[in-house]
């Protein structure tokens, strides 16, 4: 045998003198020989990717032996895969290593800014008469939830707080809190109820008395058009005319007492969300859907939403602070004496001479606590309006309008009820009520849970206390949701003989008719004289 | 448990407390000893109860631990790759399972439902060309009816992936990819949400 011999399957060591099993080694030329040839065939270097079988076994051994896996043996296969891979080396430019930013550096470069200090514009803007902006102390009321065992995470508390920080010194605040955070499909909502400093919203109420001008002159110029076709005939003119739209209650008081801005995560700018209308509130009560986390995204569903998801989501706000922001009772009172009225019951400030109720009697007896948001009527607004009062351009028609716009004045629940006054739905009472700790009652806290909003908590300890949500934003109900029905198909105008079209008679038949009526007639005329000649 | 203190083992599902506790609705109550009335529910179902010599009432621990099989059931979740099934067909931890990479986990096919599958016979034969027999042997949540009863969504600038199951409220998942670590949990109310139809 020379040193170069063709390379078998088998090493050669198939064959019956070189058994590997035997010790006695007849030709141990012949032997060094096979293992030369196998050690070579191993570090054949393969065409497709420049490997070769013995640095690639080396490798794995050596793997192994460092990192010593359990049960190696059956996964022997991933281990060369994983050793395959990391021989990979992505393609680099010789000159420079290019630089690949993974998202999460992106998303750390925009929490970055909220941790960057302005410098400069702090001292200034420090106007005695508004106030200073009181920034939330997130951190302390987190930590208070985190007794009750709802919250978010420290990290995720404090970078609202930051972007909370922000908000006020961009925007002229007077009292900010944060509300609490909804879920949604794609992204969240945090969301912040902020009091503007006033004269600052009347943005909005412009463009809505422009829409009501513009339609009052469409009308005019449809009436003078009638008049002069009036030789025309015409269809009769409908009469229907839809029910006037509620007015939207004033920036600043009832559903649109505070404004609220929404980001999806902190870091994000925030957006303000516009103020609800009575028609998005009732709606928004027939009709239960996700969001998705675009404010700008529509809401489709039976009864149709106005708005889209800005607005609805502003509407659940709404309806979810009318339900569920509750104080220790008299935490707040009447500014007046007498609170019949409905213009004074919207006022109310801190008592002063508050005393805090002991915890344990704030878990016992829900008559401690009180809502301090007024209710949403079924109309969608927090104080009645009569509707048929309000436009001018009907008076005439006002004595048509009789049907059906005598609505009873709704009056609801007035401001400080307390919420033992709540009804549960079924046999489930609307609020649960905890202490946060059995074991150590000096520190504990007094930890409300609303069953009507599922999500929605409060907590009180001592005169501190605070509302939050976190959820998906829907009421809860024991029954299925069941969406309204299609209004039934408005009845056409009963077919009877007087208005059925009818083949106009021809001319054969009508004189046969004419001539028919005649003979009748002549049989009646002699039948009348033979009995004028009878007599 | 009820305080964390005291542990009390449940028994497991059978068939007829499932049946059951779908009839109820409504909040549990928190006291395990509490009995529903089943005459209020569901007449028939309490009719057949007294014929075969049973009060017809349910336990909220019965209706506690049909929930909780249906929870894990329905909405129990694992990423792809996280066990594998052998040739001779047990299941078990795939030990070298290094995560789903950024791009995989955010696709909902990369998850699969940790139960027996429904839906894999139904595949056509040219997806089942592609599929890997060790580890894709589950259903995908990508197939569940309705689309889009899971929301998934990167929280921390992208390490972490949770995915939120819309028809059990409350029901997280999350997973940090490239690393083995995964979980689900559900904190709720026990209630199968079923007006996700109309949600979406």
């Amino acid at each position: 045998h020379g040193p170069y011999q063709l390379h078998e399957p088998g090493y050669g060591l198939d064959q019956p003198e070189y058994s590997p099993y035997e010790d006695e080694i007849p030709d141990p030329q012949a032997r060094m020989l096979a293992i030369k040839n196998a050690k070579a065939y191993l570090l054949k270097t393969s065409t497709k990717s420049g490997l070769n079988l013995y640095d690639h076994f080396a490798n794995i051994l050596t793997k192994i032996l460092d990192e010593q896996p359990t049960n190696a043996v059956d996964i022997i296969e991933n281990i060369s895969k994983d050793v395959k891979c990391a021989q990979f080396r992505k393609k680099m430019d010789t000159l420079r290593d290019e630089y690949q930013i993974p998202p999460t550096s992106e998303a750390a470069e925009k929490c970055k800014a909220l941790f960057v200090k302005e410098h400069g514009e702090e001292e200034e803007e420090l106007d005695e008469e508004m106030g200073q902006p009181t920034l939330p102390n997130v951190m302390e009321t987190a930590f208070y939830f985190e007794q009750a065992g709802v919250g978010l995470s420290k990290d995720e508390s404090y970078y609202i707080l930051l972007a909370l920080k922000n908000l006020i010194n961009v925007q002229p605040i007077q009292t900010c809190r944060f509300w609490g955070k909804i879920l949604g499909l794609e992204m969240n909502y945090i969301i912040a109820e902020v009091q503007l400093q006033e004269g600052e919203e009347e943005e909005e109420t412009g463009e809505e008395g422009e829409e009501t001008v513009e339609e009052g002159e469409k009308e005019m110029g449809e009436a003078e058009e009638d008049e002069q076709k009036e030789k025309e005939a015409e269809p009769p003119k409908s009469t229907y005319k839809p029910p006037p739209e509620i007015p939207k209650e004033a920036n600043g008081t009832g559903t649109n007492k505070y404004t609220y801005f929404v980001c999806n995560e902190p870091g994000k700018p925030w957006v303000k969300l516009p103020p609800v209308t009575p028609a998005q509130i009732v709606c928004a009560r027939k009709i239960k859907k996700f969001f998705t986390g675009r404010l700008d995204a529509p809401v489709v569903s039976f009864p149709p939403f106005p708005g889209n998801e800005a607005n609805y989501l502003r509407a659940q706000i709404a309806r979810i602070s009318a339900g569920t922001h509750v104080s220790p009772t008299g935490f707040y009172q009447f500014e007046n004496a007498d609170n019949d009225e409905e213009e004074g019951a919207d006022a109310y400030e801190e008592n002063p001479e508050f005393e805090p109720p002991p915890v344990a009697e704030m878990v016992e007896s829900l008559a401690t606590w009180a809502h301090h948001v007024k209710s949403i009527l079924k109309q969608g607004r927090c104080v009645w309006i009569n509707p048929s009062q309000k436009s001018e351009e009907n008076e005439e028609e006002e004595e048509e309008d009789e049907e059906g716009e005598e609505q009873q004045e709704e009056r609801g629940p007035p401001l400080l009820t307390l919420i033992s006054e709540d009804e549960g739905m079924k046999d489930i009472p609307a609020w649960t009520a905890q202490a946060s700790t059995n074991l150590i009652p000096e520190y504990s806290v007094a930890i409300l849970q609303s069953n009507r909003w599922p999500g929605a908590y409060a907590f009180a300890s001592g005169s501190k206390f605070e509302n939050i949500y976190f959820g998906w934003g829907h009421k809860y109900s024991p029954e299925n949701h069941i969406p309204e029905l299609p209004p039934p198909a408005q009845a056409e105008f009963p077919s009877g003989p007087g208005i059925t079209e009818t083949v106009d008679p021809t001319v054969e038949e009508e004189m046969a008719f004419k001539a028919a009526q005649e003979e009748a007639l002549a049989a009646a005329e002699e039948g009348e004289d033979d009995e004028g000649e009878d007599d | 448990s009820l305080n964390c203190l005291d542990w009390s083992l449940l028994t497991p599902a059978t068939k007829e407390m499932l049946a059951l506790a779908e009839q109820v609705k409504g909040r549990f109550q928190g006291d395990p000893s509490f009995e529903y009335s089943l005459s209020e529910i569901n007449a028939e179902a309490a009719a057949r109860m007294i014929e075969s010599g049973k009060e017809p009432v349910i336990k909220e621990e019965a209706r506690l631990t049909a929930t909780i099989e249906q929870i894990d059931r329905e909405v129990g979740i694992i990423p792809r790759g996280a066990f594998v099934k052998t040739p001779l067909g047990s299941v078990h931890e795939n030990r070298h399972f290094e995560g789903l990479s950024l791009v995989e986990a955010k696709k909902l096919s990369s998850y699969f439902h940790f139960t027996e599958p429904v839906n894999l016979k139904n595949k056509t034969l040219l997806e089942k060309a592609d599929l890997d027999p060790s580890t894709d042997f589950l259903d995908s949540l990508e197939h569940d009816i309705p689309r889009g009863s899971w929301s998934i969504q990167l929280e921390k600038g992208g390490t972490v992936v949770v995915l939120r199951s819309l028809l059990w409220l409350g029901l997280t998942f999350y997973h940090v990819p490239t690393t083995k670590q995964f979980g689900y949990a559900y904190f709720g109310t026990g209630e199968k949400n079923l007006d996700l139809p109309f949600m979406l």
